[in-house]
């Protein structure tokens, strides 16, 4: 016994002192915990964004004046993008939809600044730590360009964090959590091509009230990040916007089959509308127990994009119709959307039609970046170099950028969405868009 | 039929239900893209070999009743016949899935699984050259058998080494490259798997070396026992010192993000330490382990963090970490008091009761005030001096591991310790001779509880935010295969037990879908061969296994000792 | 031994207080919630029928749990997992018939083939996990097939996903079993009715089974004590067997009835649902088959009343995720009081 203390008591000295030395040459890891307020960039940097092979010119004095370095890439290196989505577990369709959407990207751009561009996939288990180990997995591959993820919010926290205090550029096909681009707590190298949740619940509650002209509302949410947050947006708005009336905020479990209990408290109320954003297992019963609830006989049912996907469809069945769905609108312009990408996207990823709603915002963000990082390299002596910051700077001065999603513009904050959010409507067991009208 | 041939076709038949099993679940296509050796061997094309190995390994091997042993040439042919036999349940897979389409029941049931199995050769050259591998790998297991057995045991040490060696390589591959070995990486790695050479030179150094050890290791075993005293403290000292600098500089030889993982797997030998003073020493099943988790990781969050709800003292980590502890003995206490009069299997749905309570009061609107609902926590800081980063949070973790293994030693070994011994053999026999369990439950609850919390607090400061997500009941199941798989009771054990079960799979993250099916598989082989784990500490192997001669009969142990769950007033 | 007393008579005072508060909270609430007079009766007439409903449904898995305890005094934790397995293979089945238009034409045909296909995967599921994890184990210290169940349950979750995949499915419907009945002042849906009279007519089925055959005679024998059991003839391997068998039967069946009430289908499904039922099992006595019953419809009704209940007195926001809180610390509360639970006997505990 009396050895083993004897041991533990030299490691522990020798460890503090080792960490004395540690913080003496200043962990530069410690990362940014409340964020600074974006300062760096000067929203007009180069070339506009339009011209799609210009190089930067710039030098080597460049790279060592940049905080965060260059990449360098030799002659005939690849150009590394890493990804960090949900591809495993009960959410694995979301990620690997998002995947499919950057391999469709890829095949249509397959070098950006002459480099052929390799792709670093990891899982982010729509979780922290997923998200932590992906994030750390991808900071310390060599030479990494930048990162197209994370796909859930409660992951995109940490890893924004990470990739942030390395001077990585991360974009985000599918977070929509409000937070993660809040004035007060979004991080410098952080954006995302998909919608905010603050816009999404807010047009679901002005469609509410202005086209349905309802005004007493429910709303239920799963406990989940996503559908806690929207959940609350819809029920501010709807309470500003049209002076409506919540009358009542619940919540239930994962996994949870039996409604019958939060669906008669609220229909006590006799609400006019009742939203609720989850996702498709605990939606479709929902819906279906609804239906089967006396008081709720008049009440008009709303969800998101949760479960704007065709096994709701399935699962709920008849009793879908009617429904309304808030979702990014796929009403693309044009016809590449319908021409080219999908039929890349069957072919690559093996299915018969997309399985989730942000591969195009994943499309948008691989070509942003590219667009970006194109404007930013130069090349010195067959080597290109791109800086960190600049890379930063130049994504975050897209304006106008048209892309499948719509045109987008990215604000300080790293909101880059053209966000327009649709409301469709369940109708003869198809989703029809009704709302906005074009 | 000759009992031995009915045997080896009776296992063989069940190796083709196994390659049936993890071709159906699609465990072979997700394996294909991982080579073992570069361009020449997938994983997905080994794991057939391998079964068709223990197969015949099984079928060459000597029969208890009656008992037979089968030599030579018998052995071998038995054993391809067993080998043979499964790769027959193969070919018949591979035809059945490509003539039948029950895709829209069994998605992995597909024409591409065939040719997997078949090697990518047509049905007729596929089937041959599938029953014909089977059949080899089945007679090389069963020549195991026949050839000495130094040298079998070199061969089986070897070829484990190498494949696991080839499974490991990012983390091989990291760690040579930080210590300045990049040739050796381009000698022995290649596209993910090891190189033909590579895999040859691991698997004969391997080899060579298990069979120079066991014959002439003798001799030097010999003289290190009859060194005098001093040399072979000095011989100890010069151990630890080597074992102290390599886990002092751990984190600059493996690397950022292997030292991510390290971190991970410290996290979960502090919860396993936690949970075997509960389970292991005391013998107090509790199946809500995380409970103590999560609250660790909220007090911490909630004493730290800037954006904590209620009140936001933002201590620095050190100065909050008393708070946890104490907060980690309340919880113990609340814990343990309800459940003092319980035993075995009530304890053990009650406590994960706790555990599930924990978890939704975390995540309910109703606490939402204090400990943000489902949004967590966020921004907690890193533990000033340390960073967040893994190479800095290593040390603070590093530390805690050293002193919880260090206070379960001890308590181990002191009248704490034996009282719970006494307490875990027999309960009513223990208040009997005057041990007061009330306060022994109660005390081990509380030790368990402040090891858990601390490894809460750890994770909340090193991932930085916390969402109740993270605390579900796969976190205690974690913990209690980990103490399971290491030997329960026993302190080393837990350390292996967490490398194994958390540090393996975060290196094969790409096959996390399949994580937690081969857990399954783990505890429930673990529980049939070896359930004292697999570093047992010794009382506990005699423990479990002077019932195994009465395995035949049921009769006199199941009802006086094993399930009743008794209580004591 | 006065030490012992006192000691043990402080705990014992420690836990009435503690119980003792808890119900007066759990009466003050239900009393504010009537007050309030939020619910109608009408509504608190559906909460209980479909508490009943799904209480009959954890009262069959709650009586596998139950029989395989009583003779081998071992947690089948993977017993949730047979239901799953039964309700998702005769998802397949159910397509298969409904595809075939055999679910419009011979509806009544078709839900017996459905209930059929559930029953004998379950049962062959459970036959299999008696024989390959637990009958090597018969004489283990009990933390070993304990692990082992753990570990078996992982397995069969995970097969069933690499299987079948991830996703939800949704069981085409039985619209044989549309629309509501009446009986008497009570309304529910046929679907409920269904459900509960099936549920019954199986647990009056197996008491007979248990009371009156020779089977059900050599079970009893067996769990009362094996030894003697095997010295009177008994083939006690087979007897465990059976056991296992039938509460296979019964999780299958419990599992078609699970999916008339909600029609999804998930790899996942039998995890919550096991739990929940063995919580029954504890709460009625292990090992007990009446208590068993007893067990499954009382928890089904305390989480159908409970939040809505106990909680929304107090105006605690979303009371209804608090669900499980409820049954577990009702749990608690039990075996605080009752540490062998309602029926169970004292002197087998």
């Amino acid at each position: 016994m009396q050895k083993y203390t004897r041991w533990s008591a030299i490691l522990v000295v020798l460890m503090l002192a080792l960490a004395a030395c540690q913080s003496g040459s200043g962990s530069s890891g410690d990362p940014v915990t409340s964020a600074d307020p974006v300062t760096s960039a000067d929203p007009v940097t180069s070339a506009d964004p339009g011209e799609s092979m210009g190089t930067g010119t710039g030098s080597a004095a460049d790279c060592d004046a940049d905080e965060f370095g260059c990449i360098e890439l030799a002659e005939g290196d690849p150009l590394v993008i890493g990804t960090a989505l949900v591809i495993s577990g009960a959410n694995e369709t979301l990620g690997t939809d998002s995947q499919i959407g950057t391999e469709v990207a890829r095949q249509f751009r397959p070098k950006i600044a002459d480099h052929e561009v390799e792709f670093d996939h990891q899982d982010d288990e729509c979780g922290p730590e997923g998200g932590t180990a992906a994030a750390r997995a991808l900071v310390s591959t060599e030479n990494i360009a930048a990162v197209i993820g994370t796909s859930c919010s409660g992951a995109g926290v940490p890893a924004a964090e990470i990739t942030s205090a390395e001077g990585i550029l991360m974009v985000s096909p599918s977070n929509t959590a409000p937070s993660l681009t809040a004035e007060d707590t979004h991080e410098p190298f952080y954006a995302r091509t998909a919608h905010n949740d603050e816009i999404q619940g807010a047009a679901m509650a002005q469609f509410v009230c202005e086209e349905l002209g309802l005004t007493t509302a429910a709303t239920i949410d799963d406990g989940s990040p996503y559908a806690d947050q929207l959940a609350a947006v819809f029920a501010r708005q709807f309470e500003e916007q049209c002076d409506g009336t919540i009358t009542a905020e619940e919540a239930v479990s994962e996994g949870q089959t039996d409604f019958s209990g939060v669906l008669e408290n609220i229909a006590a109320d006799a609400p006019e509308f009742l939203y609720f954003p989850i996702f498709v297992a605990e939606g479709a019963l929902i819906t279906q127990q609804a239906k089967a609830t006396a008081g709720l006989d008049d009440t008009i049912l709303g969800g998101a994009d949760g479960y704007f996907t065709p096994d709701w469809l399935d699962a709920a069945g008849e009793d879908a119709e009617g429904h309304y769905l808030s979702g990014p609108d796929l009403d693309f312009a044009g016809d590449f959307y319908a021409d080219e990408f999908l039929p890349a996207y069957r072919d690559i990823g093996g299915l018969d039609e997309p399985v989730s709603v942000f591969h195009a915002h994943a499309y948008d963000a691989y070509n942003m970046i590219a667009e970006a990082i194109e404007e930013v390299a130069f090349t010195d002596g067959g080597t290109t170099y791109i800086p960190r910051t600049a890379l930063r700077d130049a994504f975050f001065a897209t304006s106008g950028y048209e892309g499948i999603t719509g045109s987008l513009t990215c604000n300080e904050t790293g909101d880059c969405a053209d966000a327009r959010i649709s409301v469709s409507q369940v109708t003869s067991g198809a989703f029809e868009r009704i709302w906005p009208d074009e | 039929m000759d009992p031995l041939m009915r045997r080896a076709i009776i296992t063989g038949l069940l190796g083709g239900a196994a390659v049936i099993h993890i071709g159906l679940i699609g465990m072979i296509d997700a394996f294909q893209s991982r080579d073992t050796i570069a361009d020449v061997l997938t994983l997905g094309a080994l794991l057939p070999i391998l079964i068709a190995l223990l197969i015949g390994w099984r079928s060459g091997g000597p029969m208890r009743a009656p008992h037979i042993i089968p030599t030579g040439r018998r052995a071998v042919a038995l054993g391809a016949l067993g080998g043979g036999t499964t790769g027959l349940v193969i070919t018949a897979l591979a035809l059945f899935t490509t003539t039948i389409d029950v895709r829209w029941i069994l998605p992995n049931a597909s024409p591409s699984l065939a040719e997997e199995l078949w090697y990518g050769q047509g049905t007729a050259l596929g089937s041959v050259l599938v029953i014909v591998v089977s059949a080899a790998a089945g007679a090389a297991g069963a020549a195991l058998h026949v050839i000495p057995g130094a040298i079998a045991r070199a061969l089986t040490v070897g070829g484990i080494t190498a494949i696991l060696v080839a499974l490991m390589e990012p983390f091989v591959v990291a760690v040579l490259r930080n210590i300045g070995l990049r040739i050796l990486e381009d000698l022995f790695y290649a596209q993910g798997g090891l190189t033909l050479i590579g895999f040859v030179l691991v698997f004969a150094i391997t080899a060579a070396g298990t069979y120079a050890w066991a014959t002439r290791g003798r001799e030097t075993r010999e003289r290190v026992a009859a060194m005098p005293p001093d040399r072979r403290r000095t011989g100890k000292l010069v151990v630890y010192f080597v074992l102290t600098a390599f886990l002092l500089l751990l984190p600059q030889i493996v690397g950022s993000r292997l030292s991510e993982v390290v971190g991970t797997v410290g996290l979960y030998i502090l919860l396993g330490l936690g949970l075997n003073i509960v389970v292991g020493f005391a013998g107090l099943l509790d199946l809500g382990y995380v409970a103590f988790y999560a609250v660790g990781a909220y007090t911490t969050a909630v004493l730290t963090s800037a954006a904590s709800p209620a009140f936001s003292p933002e201590l620095p980590f050190f100065g909050a970490l008393p708070f946890v502890v104490v907060a980690a003995m309340l919880i113990g206490l609340m814990v343990g008091t309800p459940v003092l009069r319980l035993r075995g299997d009530y304890l053990a749905i009650v406590t994960l009761g706790f555990g599930e309570i924990a978890r939704i009061l975390f995540l309910s609107a109703w606490a939402q005030p204090l400990v943000g609902g489902a949004q967590g926590i966020l921004s907690v800081p890193p533990p000033i001096p340390f960073g967040r980063d893994p190479q800095s949070i290593y040390y603070p973790i590093l530390f805690f591991c050293i002193l919880a293994a260090v206070a379960a030693w001890s308590l181990q070994g002191s009248r704490v310790g034996r009282a719970w011994n006494a307490m875990r053999e027999d309960e009513s026999v223990a208040e009997a001779t005057g041990i007061n369990t009330v306060k022994y439950k109660l005390l081990a609850f509380g030790l368990g509880a402040a090891f858990g919390c601390i490894s809460g607090a750890l994770f909340a400061t090193k991932i930085g935010t916390v969402f109740p997500v993270s605390f579900d009941l796969l976190v205690s199941i974690n913990a209690l295969a980990l103490i399971i798989l290491g030997g329960m009771g026993n302190i080393a054990g837990v350390i292996v037990g967490a490398l194994v079960l958390v540090g393996l799979p975060e290196l094969l993250r790409e096959f996390s879908e399949f994580r937690l099916l081969i857990y399954g598989v783990v505890l429930v082989a673990m529980m049939l061969l070896r359930p004292e784990g697999l570093l047992p500490s010794r009382s506990r192997r005699a423990e479990l296994h002077e019932r195994e001669d009465t395995d035949e009969q049921y009769a006199e142990t199941a009802g006086e000792e094993t399930g009743r769950p008794v209580v004591s007033s | 031994m006065p030490v012992r007393r006192s000691r043990l008579n402080f705990v014992n005072l420690f836990l009435w207080v503690l119980g003792g508060s808890i119900l007066a909270l759990a009466a003050f609430g239900a009393f504010l919630t009537i007050q309030q007079g939020r619910l109608s009766g009408d509504q608190w007439q559906t909460l209980i029928i479909a508490g009943i409903a799904l209480g009959s449904v954890y009262a069959l898995i709650a009586l596998g749990y139950t029989l395989v305890y009583g003779i081998l005094f071992m947690i089948n934790f993977a017993h949730g997992e047979v239901f799953m397995w039964g309700a998702f293979t005769a998802y397949f089945a159910a397509t298969a018939l409904n595809d075939a238009g055999m679910m419009a034409s011979n509806p009544i045909l078709a839900f017996v083939l459905v209930l059929a296909t559930a029953m004998l995967v379950s049962m062959l599921v459970a036959v299999m996990l008696e024989r390959i994890a637990y009958r090597p184990l018969r004489g283990a210290p009990r933390l070993v097939p304990l692990i082992t169940a753990i570990g078996a349950s992982l397995v069969l979750q995970y097969t069933a996903r690499g299987f079948y995949g991830s996703g939800v499915r949704a069981y085409p419907d039985f619209t044989l079993f549309d629309g509501s009945i009446e009986l008497g002042p009570v309304g529910m849906t046929v679907k409920q009715f269904v459900v509960i009279a099936s549920a019954i007519t199986i647990m009056v089925l197996l008491y007979l089974f248990i009371n009156n055959t020779r089977t059900g005679r050599a079970m009893r024998a067996v769990s009362e004590d094996k030894d003697v059991a095997a010295m009177m003839g008994i083939n006690v391997d087979r007897i465990i067997v059976t056991t296992f068998a039938i509460g296979g039967l019964l999780a299958g069946a419990a599992g078609i009835l699970y999916t008339l009430l909600f029609n999804q289908v998930h790899f996942f499904m039998g995890f919550l649902p096991g739990i929940k039922a063995f919580t029954a099992a504890v709460l009625g006595g292990i090992g007990n088959v009446i208590g068993a019953a007893l067990g499954g419809l009382a928890l089904g009704i305390l989480e159908s009343l409970g939040p809505n209940l106990l909680l929304t007195g107090y105006g605690i926001p979303a009371p209804n995720q608090l669900k499980d809180v409820i049954a577990f610390s009702v749990l608690v509360l039990v075996l605080i009081f009752r540490p062998a639970g309602f029926l169970g006997r004292k002197e087998n505990v």
